[in-house]
């Protein structure tokens, strides 16, 4: 996106220079001394987020993300690495010199003071005239939808109106980039999904780099542009909601992003492109040659809404493996079962209640799995 | 609405006979503020008069301990809110060596008889040439009331998210700024009622006193010197005026209280 705007300059002479990032990490390492023991939170995180990008850090608890964005912000130093915002290098900068702002879990609003102060305090501290004071807080507030609640304290507010009383004080300072740490956690499902879309209306609306820390996968992938997939204090992999979703880089990936089948074997020749994988009797595996060599021991992994079920062994270039139905779960919008192969390996399959399914098997029925090889990806084990 | 069973009216009388008990005293005091006593003692009813509360200023001596009592308070307090206040601003924020002492010597201060404090504190002053008198009865003061300030703001402090004033700083406060505009406003409740106790602690402090206080004399010793030769009734007045600011304290506190929930 950003490169074709960079070249549509016709009369630039000079080769356009690639846009600054926003925001920069590059090597960053965390370590704390805990009852003399140094602990790594972050064990070595390079990366970088470009302007306007909605950028996630997902991962399980104590992976390192919020640390990772507090580095950001500025309330915590990196032991080694350094951070840089939009090129300029802010190491040992004070969280109240950096142009960012952060929007905190559990909000942090001032209880002392009303919607409009809370609002007003960061233009206050950079001593803006009042007249554009009055001016910025009353055109976010509209923004975030407060209007006519100005004189209220955040107690007397509920979840949601709190959480965009916090959103409208981080944003109002027109800030380079906004940092949220799981901004709604706190709030129930309903009201969770509705404030997705509307983080996503104001994100278009102001045009700023977002950085948002979650744990809840379906929340990135429903947001973001790109999620950095953090376990243990490293980045597990980086890339777009779809390409995380259908070719995970790691096992762990795999598992924390969505609901994944996970088969381990070894690869016993390459015919038609494929690399084939043989699980003795309960049937065969293909993944795409690429990168495969007779002998290698493999994982691989595919997604239970990819696996068909059938009574009759399937014919043709697909992965296909015989096992017997453990468990039928009803879902609603699906089924899901649970399918035994042998002592190999338990499978996941969902199967989508359309008017025409008609392959319902029953629990003890010994079935067919298949899949096409494309959905199914050799990861790093 | 349901009719009050045997137990409830039961409750309900306790109630009254535990107010009684704790009033009666009072009552007692403010009662015989207005006693027409004509001899020493003021201990038997004579008739209504409000001729005391005219004549505070009959005995020098017990107006000056009263203002004596009222000035030690207030400097105590005073002090004692401000280093009470740092100190549990650092117990209830920060990890540093030595806090488990800290900790340890606030609780022993809290809970050592008066007596010990008073008896090891006179040593002290002569021990270091310090003549006895008001500026010591301060320091007393200050010593024995400090953990109660200290406590009381540290509660404070351990309940407050960091993450506001972690917000401020990241909205363009200096340490300074967050400091005044934020976290003290928070803390402030904890600070008001760590200082009203320090000094609800000072103004009748006797024990303490009566071993620090050298020739000076507050109120509470001017009543233990009179008692002997009868106490008048002029202290019943000065004890409700006393008694008087206590309560409009507490009521606009309660209100206040009321307003803020």
């Amino acid at each position: 996106m950003s490169e074709t705007q960079a070249g549509t300059g016709a009369a630039t002479a000079a080769p356009a220079l690639p846009p600054v990032p926003a925001i920069e990490l590059d090597g960053v390492v965390k370590e704390y001394v805990a009852r003399g023991e140094t602990v790594q939170a972050v064990r070595g995180v390079s990366l970088s987020i470009a302007e306007g990008e909605f950028f996630s850090l997902l991962g399980p608890s104590g992976c390192g993300k919020t640390t990772t964005m507090r580095m950001i912000a500025g309330f915590e130093e990196p032991t080694r690495g350094g951070v840089r915002l939009h090129g300029q290098d802010v190491t040992g900068v004070p969280p109240n010199k950096r142009d960012v702002n952060m929007v905190f879990q559990s909000y942090a609003l001032f209880p002392h003071m009303d919607v409009w102060e809370n609002v007003a305090f960061g233009l206050r501290r950079k001593k803006v005239p009042e007249a554009e004071i009055r001016r910025r807080v009353g055109e976010m507030l509209e923004i975030v939808d407060l209007t006519g609640r100005e004189k209220r304290r955040p107690r007397e507010m509920s979840g949601g109106q709190q959480q965009r009383v916090a959103l409208a004080r981080a944003l109002v300072n027109n800030p380079r980039a906004l940092l949220l740490d799981e901004p709604l956690g706190a709030l129930d499902l309903k009201l969770r999904q509705a404030m997705q879309i509307e983080l996503k209306r104001i994100q278009r609306e102001v045009g700023i780099t977002f950085v948002y820390v979650t744990h809840d996968q379906s929340e990135a992938l429903t947001m973001s542009d790109r999620i950095a997939v953090m376990n243990d204090g490293l980045v597990e992999q980086l890339a777009g909601p779809r390409e995380i979703y259908e070719r995970p880089a790691t096992a762990f990936v795999a598992g924390f992003i969505g609901t994944s089948n996970l088969l381990n074997g070894a690869v016993e020749r390459i015919a038609g492109g494929f690399a084939v994988l043989p699980l003795g009797e309960h049937g065969r595996v293909l993944v795409e040659a690429a990168g495969h060599s007779p002998g290698d021991a493999v994982a691989v992994t595919v997604r239970p809404e990819k696996i068909t079920i059938s009574t009759e062994e399937p014919a043709g270039d697909v992965s296909a493996v015989r096992g017997t139905v453990s468990e039928v779960v009803y879902l609603g919008t699906y089924n899901s079962y649970a399918v035994k192969l042998g002592d190999v390996a338990e499978m996941t399959v969902f199967q989508q209640n359309a008017h025409d399914s008609t392959t319902t098997a029953e629990r003890g029925d010994s079935v067919w799995l298949s899949w096409q090889p494309q959905h199914s990806y050799a990861i790093g084990s | 609405m349901r009719t009050r069973g045997i137990g409830d009216r039961l409750l309900f009388g306790y109630v009254w006979l535990v107010l009684l008990w704790l009033l009666a005293p009072i009552v007692v005091m403010i009662v015989f503020g207005f006693n027409d006593t004509a001899s020493k003692s003021n201990v038997s009813w004579q008739g209504f008069t409000l001729k005391w509360w005219g004549r505070l200023g009959d005995y020098p001596d017990l107006v000056n301990a009263v203002s004596n009592s009222i000035t030690i308070a207030l400097l105590a307090t005073l002090i004692t809110t401000v280093l009470g206040t740092l100190m549990g601003l650092a117990l209830g924020r920060h990890r540093f060596r030595g806090q488990g002492a800290t900790n340890l010597v606030m609780f022993a201060a809290i809970s050592s008889p008066e007596l010990v404090m008073g008896a090891s504190l006179l040593s002290l002053f002569i021990s270091v040439g310090l003549e006895t008198g008001y500026v010591t009865i301060v320091i007393a003061h200050v010593l024995f009331s400090l953990s109660f300030v200290a406590v009381t703001v540290r509660a404070r402090v351990v309940g407050l998210d960091p993450s506001i004033e972690e917000a401020a700083r990241d909205l363009g406060a200096t340490p300074w700024v967050t400091f005044w505009r934020v976290t003290f406003p928070m803390i402030l409740p904890g600070v008001i009622s760590g200082a009203l106790l320090a000094f609800a602690l000072s103004i009748d402090d006797f024990v303490i006193t009566q071993f620090t206080s050298g020739a000076t004399v507050t109120f509470p010793l001017w009543i233990y010197g009179a008692v002997r030769i009868g106490i008048p009734p002029q202290v019943n007045v000065l004890g409700t005026m006393i008694f008087m600011v206590g309560v409009a304290i507490a009521v606009v506190n309660s209100v206040t209280a009321r307003r803020r929930a």
